[in-house]
Parts: structure tokens; C-alpha cells; sequence
């Protein structure tokens, strides 16, 4: 530093160096923050006021969550969207699970199983879920194709209510397989080579080894996961909507059997432009989020050990 | 030292921001008015907005006009965000089936009575926009309506030893064509007679085609009654257009996603479709075909059609010289002029009572068959259009889907459509 150097705004004030860093800090911080605030806690507090309030009455009232526990169409995309987190969570646990080990196992080529495997979870949901709404075309679709090839029964997938909510988990697991695969490889790697080892000598079989050893050391995995699944299953919406809505079909339909709350939500706000039931319904969601959240954050801090 | 010179720089950049934010406003304080018209994204409409809105500068030297456009999934949502935020457009074009509600919602104001008064409409319209008088007042003015027809596939009618020409008269000889062309592999099919659906025209088709030849009269005249089960002749005009599907099975929803696409690729013979998708079936449908008006219920029996429109809105906050330069640019837009343009670059037929006999425009053979469907056109009196036509949807679905009883569904229906009516009126 040379002398003709003037000295800078905060060096001329007297103050420990510490102290100087941690305002450089703060200040650097301060605009994240500001820019975290308005777009994300203040809206959220908004819908939060808003959902305690009718269009055109002044004041506060409940009557909005009053006409949600009676609403039909929202208990049909709560029990929907338990479904989804029922039907495609475990599912998608235990096939990401058999493929990791799977890898693990294979010696060559590992990281083009790698990437197979997780491709469908980077591309975009939009693209796949049109392409699967394709595939599932009642008349010309591939998969009855197929089905026809194969002499069996041809199905209605999506326009079938009884099948619709199946066909769009089906989907979702597909979608997740790739993810699930790559949190167990890391948890696989994390496992001890020593702990084997001693099995192997100690006589133990590959079954029991899985068992007693990879199953228990891959809990936090598991749990993690599970954790993951369930709050995106609550939060599920784009699936949903690319492959019923549009101008051709429902969204969420036939008859509401594919609606989550999302959807729900969603249709109430933007299409019927009822914000203030809407934002009930989002507070519904909120509420939902955060019991999982906070069982999460239980659960994933036990520690575990043998 | 340097990290202090980082924060003074991003400090003055941040001070400049707030300072251009300051002198943008001012700016726009200068003689020339700015208006914003938006629309949803249908390509023609969108080109033939961009050269209206032109011509309309060269003439207006003092009025800008900036035209936005969004994908019709999300154009809602943007209206209700922005209305919301306050940060409306001056002139929104909705469908007709939306005003009762944007009224309800405080989004639009009247037309005002000193610009064009409820007479003035009446006279200058075809007939069929009074269904969206709300509250005695017309809150839009419209350029173009549009009405359905019967598209046929004269190719796939001769293939089924059908005369090419002939298309269907009477209800009934649509059901015996659909049969003839249709082929089906079990359930499945692999070519359709008639483009069935619900969610497209056939909801609409259901009220103001079927059930008036059934000798109905779908609304009261206050607008506040459903009636389409005041008589038992309801439930079969209900019944007749779901057995095209589950009885006579000629045409199922989900065959090919869209009646534009099923129609377009050749693989179905007829299709109930609106004068807006003219030029989809011009561009897309490389074969050879008709249009001919919708069929009715015996020969000589009553003719009756849909007619929608899109319309032009001033929204709630626009006052003084902004009120001024959207009514000047609504006079251009529904103007006898532009009117004639729009049928021409975009299809839609003229709004005009003038322009319905025409010569010109009726002398086109495929303009003429949708401007005579406008003689006999309704347009239904929505208050909810969302949540009325899900209900109509989920109606179908039941009997279709879960074989719930048609008399059971078409009540419930009935029901659930009076009830969305009487919860708008009450409040």
C-alpha cells in the first residue's frame, strides 16, 4: 500500500479489524437477505393473512379452513396425494436400492450405468411427462401397443379413474429411480470395507451380510430419502398437470382422481381465482411440509451406531 | 482495501438503480400516452395485433400502444397476479365467459356511457352479445364472434362408400356416417367417425345446440335459472350425445389428444369445430374437406348454433388521458374497417350487425356456412366459466367412466351448475 493511496471509507473510522470484517460481512449478507425477504418470507406471511380473509368482507375469519374440512375435492387430493407418497416412495427406495448395489457389484462401464440410470431425473419433467402422456394414449399409445403385440388386455391408463393416479406414479417412480440410486451409492461407499471383511471370516453369507451390515449402516440413507420423497410428493403439481391438463383434458381428472393438493390449490387460485381459499389450502400444505421437516430433522440427527 | 472499494462501487450502483428507477417515471410524463393491451398468445391474433397497432400509431401520432401476449395456460394467472400487484394492462382481451366474474372481482369497468352507450352496442352488434349485459351495463366490445360447423373428411367419406359431398343433415345421419367410418379394433380405434369429446365444443354443443332442438330453453331469461332439465326431453339430449360414445361408439375422447389434431392427421371423419380453427384445419389438413352448419334434429327442425367471443376490456384503474387514448383505440379496434381485416388474417367473423350480410364476405364458401350458423348462434350466459365447465366435464365422465346412471348425472349436473349461479348472484 502506498501513502498515496487514500485511505478507504471504513479504515478511517477507528475500529478492530474484526469488528470491520464482520460489517463487510453483514453487508454483503444484507442484500441476499433483503432479496430473501421480499420474495419468499414476505409473500409467504401475505398468503398466510390472506388466507384468514373472504373477498369483499372486512376482518378476519376462519370461514375458509370451516369450508375446507367439508370441501370433497380437497380431502380427494389429500388422500391423493398420501397415495402418491404410499404408492411411489417405497417403490422407488427399493429399486434405486437393488440398482445401486448392482453397480456397486459391476466392475466396468460403472459410470455409464450412472448415468443411464439417473438421465431421467435431470431431464426436463416437462418434456417427460408429455412424452409419457403419449405413451399412454388409450388408442394409439405405445404401451397398448405393446399390450396388443403381446395378446394381453388393453388398458385406459390415464383416462381410467382407477388407473389414472397408478399411471401417474408410475411415472413419478421412473422419474426418482435415479436419484434414489445415487444418494445409495454414496451411503453404500460409506460403509467400512473392515466390516465385511470381518463378516467374510467370521463365516457370515451374503444375505445375512446385506442384512446385518449394508441395510442398518444405509438407515440414514433411508430416512434421508424418505424424507425427500415425502416432501415431494406433497409439493407435486407439473407431473401432474402435463399430464391431464391442457385444452384437451382436466387437470387433475378424470374426475379429480389425479389431483394433488398442489393441483388443487392451484385450480382454486388461477383458475376460479379464489386466492384467499387457495392460500388456506396453501397453508394446509405449509403445515403438512413442516410436520415432515420437523420429524426429519429428529430422526436424521439420531446417530447410529452398531 | 479492496473489498471497501467493492462495497462503495456496488453501494453507488445500487444508489444509480434507485436513481434510474426515479427518472424512468419521470420520463413518461412527456406528451405521448402509453397503453398497454393484452391478449393471450394466438398467433394470428398476436400478428394481426402487431399490424393493427401500427397503422393505429401512424394515425394516432400521440398514443403508443404496447401489445403483450401469454401462453393461454398462464394468461389467468397473469391477469390475477397482476391485478393483484396493481400493475394491470389498460385493455384486456377475455373471453366473454369471464366478465360476470372480472365484474365481481372489481378488474373492469364499464364502457363509457358518453364513448359508446348501451343503445349505441345494441344497435352496432349482432344480437348475440347480449348475453354478456351484465347488471344492465356492457363492461366489453368485441371485433370478432365466432360460431360452429360440421367439418367433414371427404376422403374418408368416400372410402366408406359414402357420396363425398353429401355431409350429414339430421343428428341421426351423423351417427349412421360416424358408424360407416369409423374402424375399431375392439375398443380401441384406429380410425374415428366423429371427433367426440366434451372438453372442446361438445359442452357447449350439449346446451345451445341440443337441448334447444330437444325444445329446451337452457337459461332463464334473468339469466339466474338452469333449465335444462325443466322438461324430460333434457336428459335425452344429454343421453344422445354421450351414446355417440358408449352406444354407437363413434368417436371417443381421448382418441388422438385434440379434435384438431384427430381431424387434421386424416384419422377422423367429422368434427364439431369453431370459424377460429379455420386456419389450423387450412394449414394442417392436407386432404380434401367441408364445412357445412351443425345438423339439427329432423330435416327443416330448428337450426341453432354456439357463438363465443373474446372481447375488450378496460380495466378498473384507467382514467383521464390513458381512458381517452383506450377509447380511441377501441373505436379503431371494433371498427367496420379492422372487423374486416380480422376475418381475414385471423378468421373470426365480423361482430358488426352491418357486416353480417355482406356480400363479400358471404360469397366465401367456408365463411358462409359459419356466418350463417351466427343468425341462430347463443352464447351461453357463464358466470363462473372454469368451474361450469368442469362441472359439465365431470358430468360426462361419471357416465362414461364410472357408468353412473345418465338421468343421475345430468341432475346432479343441473344442480351443481344452479348452485355456482346462485352463490355468484348472492353474494
Amino acid at each position: 500500500m502506498g501513502q498515496k493511496n487514500k485511505a478507504g471509507f471504513f479504515s478511517r473510522i477507528p475500529m478492530k479489524l474484526k469488528t470491520r470484517q464482520a460489517i463487510i460481512a453483514y453487508l454483503f449478507l444484507f442484500i441476499p437477505i433483503l432479496f430473501f425477504v421480499g420474495i419468499r418470507i414476505s409473500p409467504t406471511l401475505y398468503a398466510f393473512s390472506m388466507s384468514f380473509t373472504v373477498r369483499g368482507e372486512i376482518g378476519y375469519t376462519i370461514e375458509n379452513y370451516v369450508k375446507l374440512v367439508s370441501d370433497e375435492e380437497f380431502i380427494r387430493s389429500i388422500v391423493n396425494t398420501l397415495l402418491y407418497f404410499i404408492i411411489t416412495v417405497p417403490i422407488q427406495l427399493a429399486i434405486g436400492l437393488i440398482i445401486a448395489l448392482a453397480i456397486e457389484r459391476v466392475n466396468h462401464f460403472k459410470w455409464f450405468y450412472r448415468i443411464m440410470f439417473f438421465l431421467p431425473y435431470m431431464t426436463s419433467i416437462v418434456a417427460v411427462s408429455w412424452v409419457w402422456r403419449l405413451m399412454y394414449d388409450p388408442h394409439n399409445g405405445v404401451l397398448n401397443q405393446v399390450l396388443k403385440f403381446l395378446h394381453l388386455p388393453q388398458q385406459d391408463w390415464l383416462s381410467d379413474p382407477k388407473q389414472a393416479l397408478l399411471s401417474v406414479s408410475a411415472m413419478l417412480i421412473w422419474q426418482m429411480i435415479g436419484f434414489s440410486m445415487l444418494i445409495f451409492l454414496a451411503g453404500l461407499k460409506g460403509i467400512p470395507q473392515q466390516f465385511y471383511d470381518a463378516a467374510k471370516i467370521d463365516g457370515a453369507s451374503k444375505w445375512k451380510m446385506f442384512w446385518k451390515i449394508t441395510f442398518p449402516l444405509l438407515n440414514p440413507t433411508i430416512v434421508f430419502l424418505t424424507v425427500i420423497g415425502a416432501i415431494q410428493t406433497l409439493q407435486i403439481f407439473t407431473q401432474i398437470a402435463n399430464l391431464t391438463g391442457g385444452s384437451s383434458g382436466s387437470l387433475g381428472g378424470p374426475l379429480n382422481s389425479t389431483s394433488s393438493i398442489a393441483v388443487y390449490m392451484y385450480k382454486t387460485g388461477f383458475r376460479e381465482y379464489n386466492l384467499e381459499y387457495a392460500s388456506a389450502i396453501t397453508v394446509v400444505l405449509f403445515v403438512l411440509i413442516l410436520i415432515v421437516t420437523l420429524i426429519q430433522l429428529k430422526v436424521l440427527n439420531r446417530s447410529y451406531e452398531l | 482495501m479492496r473489498i471497501e472499494k467493492l462495497v462503495t462501487a456496488l453501494m453507488i450502483v445500487l444508489v444509480l438503480l434507485l436513481a434510474g428507477c426515479k427518472s424512468d417515471e419521470a420520463s413518461s410524463d412527456s406528451d405521448e400516452v402509453t397503453i398497454t393491451y393484452w391478449q393471450y398468445t394466438f398467433p394470428a391474433k398476436v400478428e394481426e395485433i402487431a399490424r393493427l397497432i401500427e397503422k393505429f400509431e401512424e394515425e394516432n401520432p400521440g398514443i403508443k400502444v404496447e401489445a403483450q401476449d401469454f401462453p393461454y395456460d398462464q394468461y389467468n394467472d397473469k391477469i390475477t397476479a397482476a391485478m393483484h400487484a396493481n400493475k394491470a394492462p389498460d385493455i384486456l382481451n377475455i373471453y366473454y365467459g369471464w366478465i360476470p366474474n372480472f365484474v365481481k372481482l372489481d378488474y373492469i369497468q364499464p364502457i363509457p356511457e358518453d364513448f359508446m352507450s348501451t343503445e349505441e352496442i345494441e344497435d352496432y352488434y349482432l344480437p348475440m352479445i347480449q348475453t354478456s349485459k351484465f347488471d344492465d351495463k356492457y363492461y366489453t366490445l368485441p371485433t370478432a364472434v365466432r360460431s360452429l360447423a360440421l367439418f367433414w373428411n371427404k376422403e374418408l367419406f368416400e372410402e366408406a362408400g359414402l357420396d363425398p359431398e353429401q355431409p350429414p343433415v339430421t343428428w341421426d345421419e351423423l351417427v349412421d356416417n360416424g358408424i360407416k367410418t369409423t374402424i375399431r379394433d375392439g375398443d380401441r380405434y384406429e380410425q374415428a367417425g366423429f371427433a367426440w369429446n366434451i372438453s372442446a365444443q361438445g359442452q357447449h354443443v350439449i346446451p345451445q345446440v341440443l337441448l334447444r332442438q330437444y325444445g329446451i330453453e337452457p337459461y332463464s331469461e334473468d339469466q339466474l335459472t338452469v333449465q335444462w332439465n325443466e322438461k324430460p326431453q333434457g336428459v335425452d339430449a344429454f343421453k344422445f350425445w354421450i351414446d355417440m360414445t358408449t352406444d354407437h361408439k363413434i368417436g371417443d375422447a381421448d382418441f388422438m389428444d385434440t379434435p384438431v389434431t384427430s381431424f387434421s392427421s386424416g384419422r377422423t371423419a367429422m368434427v364439431i369445430d369453431g370459424s377460429f380453427n379455420i386456419s389450423a384445419y387450412k394449414e394442417n389438413a392436407d386432404f380434401d374437406w367441408g364445412v357445412t352448419t351443425l345438423p339439427v334434429l329432423e330435416e327443416g327442425g330448428l337450426e341453432s348454433n354456439f357463438g363465443s367471443y373474446w372481447t375488450n376490456a378496460i380495466t378498473k384503474d384507467v382514467s383521464g388521458e390513458k381512458l381517452e387514448a383506450v377509447q380511441k383505440f377501441l373505436e379503431f379496434l371494433i371498427s367496420e374497417e379492422t372487423q374486416r381485416d380480422w376475418l381475414e388474417n385471423v378468421g373470426e367473423l365480423p361482430a358488426a350487425a352491418s357486416l353480417a350480410e355482406d356480400e363479400d364476405i358471404k360469397s366465401d364458401p367456408i365463411y358462409a356456412v359459419f356466418l350463417e350458423g351466427l343468425e341462430v348462434a347463443h352464447a351461453t350466459p357463464f358466470v363462473h366459466e372454469e368451474k361450469e365447465r368442469d362441472i359439465v366435464i365431470n358430468a360426462v365422465e361419471k357416465v362414461t367412466l364410472h357408468n353412473t346412471d345418465v338421468e343421475e348425472a345430468f341432475n346432479q349436473m343441473v344442480e351443481e351448475l344452479q348452485e355456482v349461479r346462485d352463490e355468484f348472484y348472492d353474494d
